[in-house]
């Protein structure tokens, strides 16, 4: 029943956040409600999760034999905790951002905020793949809106391209895979050990893995990753939430609930013909993260460091040793917290500053220290330097890919953390270290986005309006703490493992 | 006592109701009796489907005249679906028609409209109840000819031409079925669909019977509209006035697929020849170069009408591909494809009858800015298109998913691949849709005043989305009925 309401209330929340159109405080209140309703949920839920239950609901029989149901287990539960926490961050930020950067339409944004929440929670708690497929392709649909945002000729363009990805894969390959499975298996359960076991065999298994992971497109594997770069045109809080939180992760999730409970660890593990995903997910992030240097526009360099790190997840997948999957979950955590605060930081930056390019950021933290300082905070995270919590999952990761002696993992997380640092530390550098350029104009470059059209450049600014702050601040918080009390998902990663064990 | 008599009532009521239109002649006098009678008809074929699944084929011989001399009426479970989308997207419809009507034709013949309606929907609904093979061309000629008539009804001249292009093909399509009835007929010395099934057998390797299914295939591929036999369909869709093509789009061409089942799986269900490979590939191609040419050409319409006309020729090529498997699986695809398609575009085609209504036009470029002028219909439209790509949680979704599944247990792997390829060209089209009405501001000059469409118009369409949305939902309803029609079919029994 708890499940239930925690899916079904924010989706049922678009129907107030639509009436309250000509109220705005009506309008966030709700939002914010319902987020604070769906947490308190989902901690009860944890308290269940935890004293080792699996609550389980079928909703109703879709097809003959294949009902829509929700299993919760170790990994769903910690995504959604992830996403139910973070959505409550984003609606405090989006209140002080959409309302100081004067956006139109809020509330079709708000209500589509929700709808993607909900489906969140849904592909998190989804109890077989015919579930999770559904909440998976309503994910899709319903952020579209928010990617074409503006309704300009850019964000129609880069909605086309998000679309047309994101729905091309997931109904041109993942559907396939998913239909392979069910005519193969009979069954599309999440069963611990997987159901493809002696159903398929030789090179098959690599072929329906790449079905699989290509066909789940959110995980931006290359080289279906360039939606999410476009999807940047997205008002901030769509970009940090979806695009850092909640869409992504669904992808990796999906990835790791693939590889865990359809195909399963040991069976892949026995397969020469998925090896290929390792190598496949290495050359992404090595490659991601050289895009990401050569990019000026921080919300852009933020997206390809988003696809370099969600291929680090995948790599976990990939290694297949225990530890390592439950890096993969720890990860999925770590990065998100990181990754927002990142997000939150460069719409903090373009709220006060109109300024969106790194190339512009020179001196910028003595205005805003407290944005600059959780920036900096995210950035030590993606790296993966003690104190943040992405130490503790590449470490996890690291260990499984020596477990195994898969010294191409092992060479690529210390190769690209080399790059990370490359392309995040001088933003830090600059933001603190170096003088402020006196006249804004000679140093603005005359590719600005269309975030400045129309804005007067504020020169001389302070910090972002208080909202902003609070939440770039709870976040960066958040990425510390994980690193000091990191026992809640961390026990939650390890009963994903201890399951199969 | 009345109830023993319902399979002839389905007809016969509808049938004699139409002259009745000329004694009223008001239009919406006219338009009450027609929603009636289209109510009540409802109400039998839900009675009948009731009564097939509960106590199975239910047959009927008219005037008492045994079976195969006198004309038999026949309700199995496939017949009973058949008649209840008939009359189910009739009642929905009918009280979507008296606005629309009002707005698009010409006041003096809104009596005729409505008579001819209610032929089309007898000679429908005849066509989907009869055991006569004889008796479905009759029928087969009243829905045509009456719906000619209603093609050329509507306001643009090209109506008329459109019409008349209709009327040759069609009447071509319905001479070419009555010559290979007449061949059968030759062989055999029975027009019973039932004995047909018995006695073909017999003679089924004699040249005369082949020439005849031939004549059959190519007369009901003319009817609904296989590539490459659907050149009348785009413009009768497009120029036909909009409740008409809604009208049609969900039933004309869905009962000569039901007369294109009978003939192959009733009739000649016991023969060999339909069995071996070179006609399922013909169906298979056929089918599949349907499903792509449709949807390539309906990217390129202006005309949105039109594209969606377009996407009714691919799919129509769906539900001949679920045929052309002939297994179970696949059958029932093609069968439940029938009511969802039916479902969907109904829906879509009333979303561009209320945009016609209030903007007068449906062309893309004037339906810029819609999405806030019109919420309910682009909603609706939306939900419709969703349905058409097949987005889970929608009927396009069942139906696809049975599609591919019967592909996979067949191992045709490739055919997969292509309609899942195929479904994606839906999305390219629909979506153009979408930008341009709710991301792209309304061009300076349009008629401000453009408000929603009337409630009697917004509610069916609702119906029908809500429908396509509870069917794709909790399928098993309708998946369990088309599986068990499509296992009866292929048992052979007549």
């Amino acid at each position: 029943m708890m499940i239930l309401v925690a899916i079904g209330l924010p989706l049922v929340a678009v129907i107030p956040i639509l009436l309250a159109d000509d109220f705005p405080n009506l309008r966030e209140g709700i939002s914010l409600a319902t987020g604070l309703i769906v947490l308190t949920l989902i901690v009860q839920i944890y308290g269940a999760v935890s004293a080792g239950e699996m609550p389980t609901v079928d909703v109703i029989e879709m097809l003959p034999g294949l009902s829509i149901t929700f299993a919760i287990d170790p990994l769903g539960m910690l995504f959604a905790g992830i996403a139910s926490f973070l959505w409550i961050v984003t609606t405090i930020y989006a209140i002080g951002y959409m309302r100081g950067h004067h956006e139109e339409n809020q509330t079709r944004f708000y209500a589509c905020f929700a709808i993607a929440i909900g489906s969140a929670i849904g592909v998190a708690f989804a109890g077989n793949m015919l579930t999770l497929f559904v909440f998976y392709e309503i994910l899709t649909i319903s952020t579209f809106p928010l990617v074409t945002h503006h309704g300009t000729e850019k964000a129609k363009k880069a909605g086309r391209t998000y679309l047309g990805i994101l729905l091309g894969t997931s109904i041109g390959l993942q559907l396939f895979a998913i239909l392979w499975t069910w005519v193969a298996t009979g069954t599309l359960d999440f069963r611990e050990g997987g159901i493809l076991e002696g159903n398929i065999q030789g090179p098959m298994v690599g072929i329906l893995l790449a079905l699989y992971v290509y066909g789940i497109g959110k995980a931006a594997l290359m080289p279906f990753h360039r939606w999410l770069p476009a999807a940047m045109v997205a008002p901030t809080p769509v970009s940090a939430l979806l695009h850092a939180v909640a869409v992504v992760k669904a992808g990796v999730f999906t990835v790791v609930k693939v590889v865990v409970y359809i195909f399963g660890v040991d069976f892949l593990a026995d397969q020469s013909s998925s090896d290929w995903l390792l190598y496949m997910a290495g050359f992404t992030v090595v490659v991601a993260s050289v895009i990401a240097m050569r990019q000026d526009n921080l919300k852009r360099r933020l997206a390809y460091s988003t696809i370099s790190q969600l291929s680090y997840v995948i790599i976990a997948a990939a290694i297949l040793s225990p530890i390592s999957i439950v890096g993969a979950a720890m990860h999925i955590a770590a990065h998100a917290f990181g990754k927002i605060t990142l997000f939150f930081a460069a719409g903090s930056i373009l709220v006060a500053s109109h300024k969106t390019n790194v190339s512009q950021l020179d001196g910028i933290g003595r205005r805003m220290p407290w944005t600059m300082v959780a920036f900096a905070i995210g950035a030590l995270s993606m790296i993966g330097l003690p104190p943040t919590a992405g130490f503790i999952s590449k470490w996890y990761i690291l260990q499984g890919a020596l477990d195994r002696d898969l010294m191409f993992a092992v060479a690529v997380i210390i190769g690209s953390t080399l790059l990370n640092a490359a392309y995040f530390l001088p933003i830090v550098y600059a933001a603190f270290f170096r003088a402020e350029a006196s006249l804004s104009h000679s140093t603005h470059p005359a590719t600005g986005s269309h975030d400045d059209a129309g804005h007067h450049h504020a020169v001389d600014h302070g910090e972002a309006p208080v909202a902003i702050v609070i939440a770039l601040c709870i976040t960066a918080g958040m990425t510390i703490a994980l690193f000091f009390f990191p026992d809640v998902p961390l026990g939650l990663a390890q009963d994903l493992m201890g399951g199969w064990k | 006592m009345i109830a023993q008599h319902l399979p002839i009532l389905q007809v016969i009521v509808p049938l004699m109701a139409a002259p009745v239109c000329l004694i009223l002649k008001r239009g919406d006098l006219c338009w009450a009796w027609a929603t009636l009678v289209t109510w009540c008809s409802l109400v039998i074929s839900v009675i009948l489907l009731l009564g097939v699944l509960d106590g199975g084929t239910i047959s009927y011989e008219i005037g008492d005249w045994a079976a195969p001399w006198g004309i038999e009426y026949r309700v199995d479970l496939l017949s009973a679906f058949v008649l209840t989308i008939v009359s189910a997207i009739g009642s929905v419809t009918a009280p979507y028609m008296a606005r629309s009507v009002a707005k698009e034709v010409p006041e003096e013949r809104h009596y005729l409209f409505y008579l001819m309606y209610l032929l089309c929907f007898a000679g429908l609904l005849g066509i989907a109840i009869t055991g006569d093979a004889f008796n479905l061309f009759v029928f087969l000629e009243i829905s045509s000819l009456s719906s000619y008539v209603l093609i050329s009804l509507g306001k643009d001249r090209r109506a008329l031409t459109a019409s008349l292009r209709y009327l040759i093909m069609g009447t071509l399509g319905a001479t070419f079925y009555i010559i290979g009835v007449g061949m059968m007929y030759m062989m055999t010395g029975t027009l019973n669909l039932a004995d047909l099934a018995i006695l073909i057998p017999e003679v089924a390797d004699t040249r005369t019977i082949l020439a005849a299914l031939a004549f059959l295939t190519v007369g009901l591929c003319l009817k609904l509209a296989l590539f490459p036999l659907h050149l009348w369909l785009p413009n009768a869709y497009t120029y036909a006035p909009s409740t008409v093509t809604v009208f049609l789009a969900s039933t004309a061409t869905k009962v000569a697929i039901y007369a294109l089942i009978r003939v192959y799986f009733t009739v000649f269900g016991q023969v060999e020849i339909v069995d071996t490979a070179a006609i399922e590939l013909i169906w298979t191609v056929l089918a599949v170069v349907g499903m792509f040419v449709g949807s390539i050409i309906a990217i390129y319409q202006s005309n949105i009408k039109r594209m969606l006309a377009y996407s009714s020729v691919a799919q129509v090529g769906y539900i001949i591909l679920g045929l052309s498997f002939v297994s179970t699986t696949g059958v029932a695809a093609g069968i439940v494809h029938v009511f969802n398609h039916a479902l969907m575009k109904g829906a879509l085609f009333m979303a561009m009858g209320c945009i016609f209504y209030s903007i007068g036009s449906s062309q893309l470029k004037d339906m810029a800015g819609l999405g806030k002028k019109m919420p309910f219909t682009m909603a609706a439209f939306i939900g419709g298109g969703l349905s058409l790509i097949g987005v889970p949680l929608t009927v396009g979704f069942v139906s696809k998913w049975y599609l591919i599944q019967a592909a996979l247990d067949e191992g045709m792997w490739f055919i997969a691949v292509l309609i899942l390829a195929s479904s994606l060209l839906a999305v390219i089209y629909i979506w153009r849709v979408v930008e341009v009405a709710y991301f792209s501001p309304s061009a300076p000059g349009t008629d401000a005043a453009v408000c929603e469409a009337p409630l009697s118009m917004l509610v069916p369409m609702w119906i029908l989305v809500a429908g396509s949305v509870y069917f794709g939902v909790d399928a098993t309803t309708t998946m369990d009925i088309a599986l068990d029609a499509a296992d009866f079919l292929l048992g052979g029994q007549p």
